[in-house]
């Protein structure tokens, strides 16, 4: 069924009797030529593309829980393109287009919200990392416009300007960044998955790999064994834990990461704003609740729930830079896991194991990359090469010297 | 999250610095065969388990030892902490 205006409209007035669900709910069948693991926004974007764009029909998605359940429920919805090195923006800036005609291109209501994203600068050397770090956007195809304080302060006059430690001397923009309503990803992606002919197979939970002489014949889950062609893994968050049913070892740690919505508030930001001097961003959602987030608590977790130092350190980064958050109370937070890469970059490529490939290591910017994730992911797993924007993701860069380190911090997950 | 260190007892986390699986003792022979990927899987692969995991605390915020903690990833519950030194020392590891 399409959406549209008419549609609403022509429900409203005969009782909403002609709403079907969004996508079926069938029972595994035996074998499919591609089995993706991991019913999340990265998992559906994957099954989407390779059933629209490489013209895939036998494709299953097997999810544990429910789609959606994971991180692309958990994460604080702000994308945007602003990376420096060449492995990354070309990949993020073909993301960002992606989210752009999205709604369209799935016909579903994202609520895609290009508000704008400002990175704040707080000292001389700041601003000269953000002027390369936005000449590297420019020459990659993505905006960046950088703002001196007076800008600013139009934009945003209640911003602590003249704080003694880390005043805001300017900002790095990127107006075509901002926010989306990110269950409404996973849903558009499956409904439109599922109307190509996808199979999303909920409450499946793999529990092994089926490996004879080095390929990958299918996998065991809960509802039985099921064959395929090509085996992806999508599930970052759980990488390790899955990954170790084949016998691998990956370049991966799981860390958890918190984030916090205030009660709801009259609208008072109007786009998403990043903190130079500490870890600490934050939006304001179309329900009214300023949402924010900051640093990873630290080590290794699968818990889903994290500790106060680092709720502490979150809100001091923000009263920092907007004193009057202050008064505003904490309604929820929440922890997500994450799959913590050695150099804080993804990993989409194939295995040494024939017939099995692995999406993951997406660090905390997994949700701005689910469109390109799965399209990338999707010509990989339809063509057997990288996609021309994925081709850095493999995981031979460590062993090569070719890391992809934004943040310059070396093989120590907690620290990207 | 409390750390009970053997000899300063029961510390905040926070005054801990977090380096990772305790395999990181376990650095390989630079004169092996295999050395170059021998190092490869030291630095860069992780077994990240979810349950029980021996990792290293460093104690920034206090006395400069290394520990080794025994803690569920799931649960975030401490279970063993010993002086990193004392580990590397019963595997022949250090003098």
């Amino acid at each position: 069924m399409r959406y549209s205006g008419l549609k609403v409209i022509k429900e409203a007035l005969t009782g909403h009797k002609g709403w079907t669900p969004a996508w079926r709910d069938p029972e595994p069948k035996p074998s499919y030529d591609f089995v993706i693991i991991g019913g999340g926004g990265h998992g559906l974007a994957t099954a989407y593309y390779l059933s629209k764009i490489y013209g895939e029909r036998s494709v299953a998605v097997i999810e544990k829980g429910w789609i959606g359940g994971g991180n692309v429920g958990r994460n604080t919805t702000i994308i945007r393109s602003n990376y420096l090195l060449d492995g990354n923006e070309p990949f993020y800036e073909f993301s960002l287009k992606l989210w752009e005609g999205l709604e369209q291109d799935f016909n579903y209501n994202a609520m895609i919200s290009q508000r704008g994203i400002m990175n704040l600068i707080h000292s001389d050397a700041q601003r000269d990392a953000f002027i390369r770090r936005g000449n590297a956007m420019i020459l990659n195809g993505a905006d960046a416009e950088l703002l001196d304080e007076d800008q600013i302060r139009a934009e945003y006059p209640f911003l602590n300007f003249n704080d003694a430690r880390f005043p805001i001397k300017g900002g790095l923009a990127q107006r075509r960044g901002g926010t989306v309503r990110h269950d409404a990803v996973a849903w558009g992606y499956a409904r439109g998955a599922d109307s190509n002919g996808v199979d999303i197979i909920q409450n499946c939970e793999v529990t092994g790999f089926r490996i004879e002489n080095g390929t990958c014949l299918g996998v065991e889950t809960s509802k039985g064994f099921i064959g395929a062609g090509k085996v992806a893994a999508c599930v970052a968050g759980s990488s390790g834990r899955l990954m170790a049913k084949a016998g691998m070892r990956l370049p991966i740690e799981s860390h958890v990461l918190q984030a916090f919505v205030s009660e709801g508030l009259k609208p008072v930001l109007p786009g998403v704003i990043t903190f130079g001097a500490g870890h600490f961003y934050v939006s304001q959602s179309d329900k009214g609740g300023l949402v924010f987030g900051g640093d990873l608590d630290g080590y290794n977790s699968y818990a889903q729930r994290g500790n106060l130092p680092v709720v502490e350190d979150v809100c001091e980064g923000g009263m920092a830079i907007m004193p009057m958050i202050g008064r505003a109370r904490l309604l929820r937070m929440w922890g997500g896991i994450m799959d913590m890469s050695m150099d804080g970059s993804p990993i989409i490529d194939r295995t040494h194991i024939d017939g099995l490939y692995f999406n993951g290591g997406w660090c905390y910017g997994g949700f701005k990359a689910t469109p390109a994730s799965g399209y990338t992911y999707a010509h990989l797993l339809a063509k057997d090469e990288p996609h021309p924007t994925a081709t850095a993701y493999r995981f031979d860069r460590f062993e090569k010297g070719r890391m992809i380190d934004e943040k310059g911090m070396g093989n120590q997950p907690n620290l990207h | 999250m409390i750390i009970h260190h053997p000899t300063l007892g029961p510390r905040d986390s926070a005054e801990f610095v977090y380096l990772g699986d305790a395999s990181l003792i376990n650095r390989p022979d630079p004169t092996a065969e295999t050395k170059a990927q021998d190092f490869h899987d030291y630095a860069y692969l992780r077994d990240n388990p979810a349950g029980p995991i021996r990792e290293l605390w460093f104690h920034e915020g206090g006395d400069r030892s290394w520990l080794v903690v025994t803690r569920d990833t799931t649960t975030h519950e401490i279970t063993a902490v010993e002086f990193a030194r004392d580990v590397a020392r019963k595997q022949g590891r250090s003098v």
